[in-house]
């Protein structure tokens, strides 16, 4: 069972209604960010004063390769994509390997609101609040043997459904992975819904990854395989340009990317104020580990510019 | 010929008003929430491409020339001088809008970010030629004039190369501006083979 205390209560993700109202509570504010509001905090007490964004933010602004490569041909193309029935192959050192359905997997597990900060390695970031279960629940199901050191994932290979599965754009399927401890640790979740909805396509339905701690890429969508091996799983990034996308990929504003400034990010969305849907919202510093301090120590010997 | 005749009774500032075109769209969509969940990276990148776009225009001029008999150079300090228009405006909302006057990130990004470098050295390249776009200049710099304008194939090279280096894969669209310029420089390069062979021979 989940042993994780989610630091967010109910009340923050009751329903979009109460949303709305907050969101006119801060139109009323003056529409100042939710940090110019409480002068003198700190800035990690600031970024948990974020609002979530929108349904409509999350569902209109995805990387997802498999639909295309603007942010908004996910949107478009996703509706695409069959999610029912679905199966999730669990196999490796695993005591109960096998073909689980997705319906009948999810119906075992305990679902939770998690509200997540989501930092894009592009360097703009959302607040979602996601519905799943946590990794190591699922983990301690499936029973890990001990040899396995790590966690593989795999998205879906359907190139009818998903267009760009017959480009080579990228290696396909997508693969993705954790260490074994990444995959355990309490944040880890498998996201199965947003605002209490079942997953849209576009975010990867019916399963997807969410590793709050790490760049966005890193939670892999449309999950039909998981996989307990032994040595470090590739992952698609980094198989594309290993000297832009390390394995570990954890958020870290020291750690320079040669496109994007990792120094700092953007928030965005409807709800981050600055007029004109966020046109002149504030660019704010990145957290290290996207301010989830609580996994630094899975990385206390490392030196992150090595493994980054 | 009647055509050319025709289309020279287009007067030059009517360039200038329809290439102002695209931005009072992008401003309009703007204005109407249109421009998806983030306005910013869409009229950043909006810009920068119609820069690139007039770019190649003014690269088009001549090959129209030869090819299709039809004289649009008129037009081409016109186009010219939008493209940096758009490049500025481009590189201010990077400024402004997107680092918010973050120099000590700014700085970095030129020196470190192999794209950046790359754009900002178009950017800078684009100012002299710019600053020359008048008949007192054509005037006073003579020949030289014409070999300063040269420097307008390596900016609008940069310019393609800048966009393909900014994304993450190989998506379509910056492959395709990209082969557009390396067919209009290669054909340049042709027919100046093809001048010194006729000299040769």
């Amino acid at each position: 069972m989940s042993n994780y205390i989610n630091k967010y209560s109910e009340k923050d993700i009751t329903s979009e209604k109460i949303f709305l109202n907050r969101r006119q509570l801060f139109a009323l504010a003056g529409g100042f960010g939710a940090a110019a509001l409480i002068p003198g905090k700190s800035l990690a007490d600031n970024l948990d004063m974020r609002k979530p964004n929108t349904f409509e933010d999350i569902i209109n602004y995805n990387n997802f390769y498999e639909f295309g490569v603007g942010k908004s041909d996910p949107a478009k193309y996703a509706h695409a994509l069959t999610t029912d029935p679905w199966k999730v192959t669990v196999d490796g050192l695993v005591d109960n390997p096998g073909i689980y359905d997705f319906q009948e997997l999810v119906d075992s597990m305990s679902i939770e609101k998690r509200i997540y900060r989501f930092r894009c390695v592009e360097g703009w970031s959302m607040v979602i609040p996601w519905n799943g279960f946590q990794l190591s629940d699922l983990l301690d199901k499936i029973g890990v043997k001990d040899q396995a050191k790590y966690v593989a994932f795999e998205t879906l290979f359907r190139p009818e459904e998903m267009y760009m599965q017959k480009t080579k754009i990228l290696k396909w399927p997508y693969k993705e992975g954790l260490r074994l401890d990444e995959a355990m640790h309490p944040l880890t979740l498998m996201a199965t819904g947003v605002y209490d909805k079942p997953l849209p396509n576009q975010n990867g339905a019916p399963l997807r990854l969410v590793v709050p701690w790490k760049y966005g890429f890193k939670s892999i969508k449309s999950i039909v395989r998981i996989s307990l091996v032994e040595e470090e799983p590739l992952s698609s990034w980094n198989i594309q340009n290993p000297k832009e996308y390390g394995f570990y990929s954890n958020v870290n504003p020291n750690v320079h990317h040669p496109r994007w400034s990792q120094a700092s990010e953007r928030y965005i969305g409807k709800n981050i104020g600055g007029g004109l849907g966020g046109l002149f919202a504030e660019r704010h510093d990145t957290m290290m580990y996207n301010g989830y301090n609580e996994v630094s120590n899975l990385y206390k010997d490392m030196d992150l510019s090595v493994f980054f | 010929m009647s055509l050319n005749k025709a289309l020279n009774k287009v007067p030059i500032w009517c360039i200038y008003i329809i290439g102002m075109f695209p931005f009072l769209i992008i401003l309009y969509l703007l204005f109407n929430f249109k421009l998806g969940v983030d306005p910013l990276k869409t009229l950043e990148h909006q810009l920068g491409q119609w820069g690139l776009k007039f770019l190649i225009l003014t690269l088009l001029i001549t090959p129209i020339r030869s090819f299709f008999k039809i004289n649009l150079i008129k037009y081409r300090r016109a186009l010219g001088l939008l493209s940096f228009i758009y490049i500025c405006l481009h590189l201010s909302t990077w400024i402004f809008l997107d680092l918010q006057f973050r120099w000590d990130e700014i700085i970095k990004a030129i020196v470190k970010r192999p794209f950046i470098t790359i754009g900002m050295a178009g950017f800078l390249l684009m100012i002299p030629l710019a600053l020359t776009s008048n008949n007192f200049s054509v005037r006073i710099l003579k020949r030289n004039w014409k070999l300063l304008h040269k420097l307008i194939y390596f900016i609008v090279f940069l310019g393609a190369l800048h966009y393909l280096l900014l994304v993450k894969s190989w998506p379509l669209e910056p492959i395709i501006y990209m082969c557009i310029v390396l067919f209009l420089l290669l054909i340049r390069l042709f027919s100046k083979i093809k001048i010194l062979s006729n000299i040769k021979f």
